[in-house]
């Protein structure tokens, strides 16, 4: 059959847009198919193995890196949602003011500014204060990542704040509710999917991030994602395909799920 | 009445209290662990080097604002420009533009054929865009590392084939930044492309096409200019990190090809000279500031030009 003449077409966008999405997808499936050679190069196959899996998982240096990562995502993600939520519900359940404007630009700052520069700002920073205070533990990581996953988290839930229906939270409130159980009871359960995706950003954003823990890090205080970045310099064996792909696993099923969350409320 | 002007005014009151008791948390984080310490940085520009790195505190000085982009000779102390400094900044701002324009260039087809097809595929296509978006920068640039290594999988299959003798040498070189960076941020050109495009009401190309306009023409006169405020703001989400990348250019460039923000993390490792990256992390900034004022101006152009 002819096709259909439409004035949507457009001569070969569909040709480069397929061959775009295979070279977007290339590259991640040769690294995923390596994590299972047998050999030891990245070059060439040499039969199919788990070896480099069971390696990543016997390296000590990986599992604790992991564990690292796996410890401060959770927490800044949490804290960040939580103090994103309340600047959300400031910002958008109130009369306008000046400064509000402002406001939000403040609390969206680490977007505009590039990582490499906040890193140095806390890397001069966090060292003055390691000095100043002895302690080098791992709440300086975790300060950092909440302070620029609140934007991440800021985002979504704003979003949805601003385009949610207030009939409910005024009647809740004509009806003598105080403003906590206005919250509790009509604003959360209505918010509740936009704070779920937010949060999870901000996972992903903390478990991905390696500009700002690479200059802040204390020794030793190794993520997986820093890990990785210091293993880069050196010849590669399939040992970081696999970890790649065990990683990039971790990432798909937090994105698909936002996707399928996000995706359904609107 | 009165009551009702007391409930009015108690209610504007605890309204108040309530906007800056329930921010503070935020702001009081993104002012400690963002905002506070660029300020830092910005003192830091304007103080002496530090003999071992830092600086010398309350000593101040223009020099690292100076070495930016002078150098003092190391024999008979002329002043001369900063030849590797120069080299690098204007590579940096040569790649950003260049990655810009090719993921433009093949982000929108990638954005209308998504926009334009069939609605139970467009989520599918939708999705495959989104993921590689969300997925660890660092791993993809690994990913794409191991195909353009000399040994890899690029260079392999053209040897095979027998289309090169020699290996191309792609990574530690300009144009290896230069895949590599489109390459990452390709995702981040085709999402706002995309949402400008879904948006866009195809009866306006349909009256064109009756009035005997080409697909192309349609495409030149109506499409392009109309989702506009889309390829401003999708060229404003690639050209700045790319200004600003960091792990890109280190892992494909290598030590040969430096980008700004390997410049500066050189100037607080080996460097040893703070007020100088500092001086260079506000001159990356500024350029980003810079950029995000030309898309707000441009946006706001293009959006007022809808309506007038």
């Amino acid at each position: 059959m002819a096709r259909r003449y439409s004035v949507r077409r457009q001569r070969g966008f569909t040709s480069i847009a397929l061959l775009c999405f295979a070279l977007l997808y290339l590259p991640i499936a040769t690294m995923v198919v390596f994590a299972f050679n047998a050999g030891t190069t990245v070059g060439a196959l040499e039969g199919v193995s788990l070896r480099w899996f069971a390696t990543a998982w016997n390296n000590d240096r990986v599992i604790e890196a992991t564990i690292r990562s796996l410890t401060v995502a959770p927490i800044a993600a949490l804290v960040a949602t939580v103090a994103a939520t309340m600047a959300a519900l400031a910002t958008t359940r109130t009369a306008s003011y000046r400064g509000l404007a402002f406001k939000v630009a403040f609390i969206n700052q680490p977007l505009m500014v590039p990582e490499i520069v906040t890193a140095v700002a806390l890397l001069v920073v966090f060292s003055r204060i390691k000095v100043w205070t002895g302690y080098t533990g791992i709440g300086y990581l975790i300060a950092a990542h909440i302070a620029f996953c609140i934007p991440f988290a800021f985002l979504p839930i704003r979003a949805r704040l601003e385009t949610m229906d207030l009939s409910l939270e005024r009647a809740a409130a004509d009806l003598y509710a105080t403003p906590w159980m206005v919250f509790r009871r009509v604003t959360f359960p209505l918010l509740w999917p936009a704070i779920l995706a937010g949060f999870m950003l901000a996972f992903v954003v903390s478990l991905d991030d390696v500009v700002i823990t690479e200059f802040i890090k204390s020794a030793g205080q190794e993520t997986l994602p820093t890990y990785m970045l210091g293993q880069l310099r050196r010849t590669v064996t399939p040992e970081m395909n696999a970890i790649s792909t065990m990683f990039l696993a971790l990432s798909i099923a937090v994105v698909t799920l936002f996707f399928f969350l996000s995706r359904k409320k609107d | 009445m009165a009551n009702a002007a007391e409930i009015a005014t108690a209610a504007a009151r605890a309204d108040v209290r309530n906007r800056w008791w329930l921010a503070a948390p935020a702001l009081a984080i993104v002012l400690l662990a963002a905002i506070g310490p660029l300020v830092v940085v910005v003192l830091y520009s304007f103080m002496v080097k530090g003999d071992y790195g830092d600086v010398k505190y309350w000593q101040f000085s223009l020099d690292g604002w100076f070495s930016v982009i002078f150098e003092r000779d190391v024999f008979d102390d002329t002043l001369k420009l900063a030849d590797a400094h120069l080299t690098i900044l204007w590579r940096s701002v040569k790649l950003s533009v260049i990655t810009t324009l090719v993921t433009l260039l093949l982000g929108f087809p990638v954005a209308y054929f998504i926009a334009t097809c069939d609605r139970r595929w467009r989520d599918f296509w939708l999705f495959m865009i989104t993921l590689p978006f969300w997925t660890n920068l660092l791993i993809r640039t690994f990913a794409i590392q191991e195909v353009f290594r000399n040994e890899g999988v690029l260079n392999s299959a053209l040897l095979w084939l027998g289309a090169i003798k020699r290996p191309l040498q792609i990574m530690f070189t300009d144009l290896g930044i230069l895949l590599g960076m489109a390459y990452v941020y390709l995702p981040l050109m085709v999402l706002p492309l995309y949402a400008s495009l879904e948006r866009f009401d195809f009866r306006f190309a349909e009256a064109a096409a009756d009035l005997y306009a080409s697909n192309f023409k349609v495409l030149r006169r109506i499409i392009i200019p109309m989702v506009r405020p889309g390829i401003i703001a999708g060229s404003i989400l690639v050209f700045i990190p790319s200004l600003g990348a960091y792990v890109t250019p280190r892992l494909l460039g290598g030590g040969r090809s430096l980008m700004l923000g390997n410049l500066i993390e050189l100037q607080f490792g080996q460097g040893r000279n703070w007020p100088l990256g500092s001086a260079l992390s506000i001159t990356l900034t500024g350029g980003v500031m810079l950029a995000l004022l030309v898309y707000v101006r441009a946006a706001s152009k293009s959006g007022s030009g809808h309506h007038g």
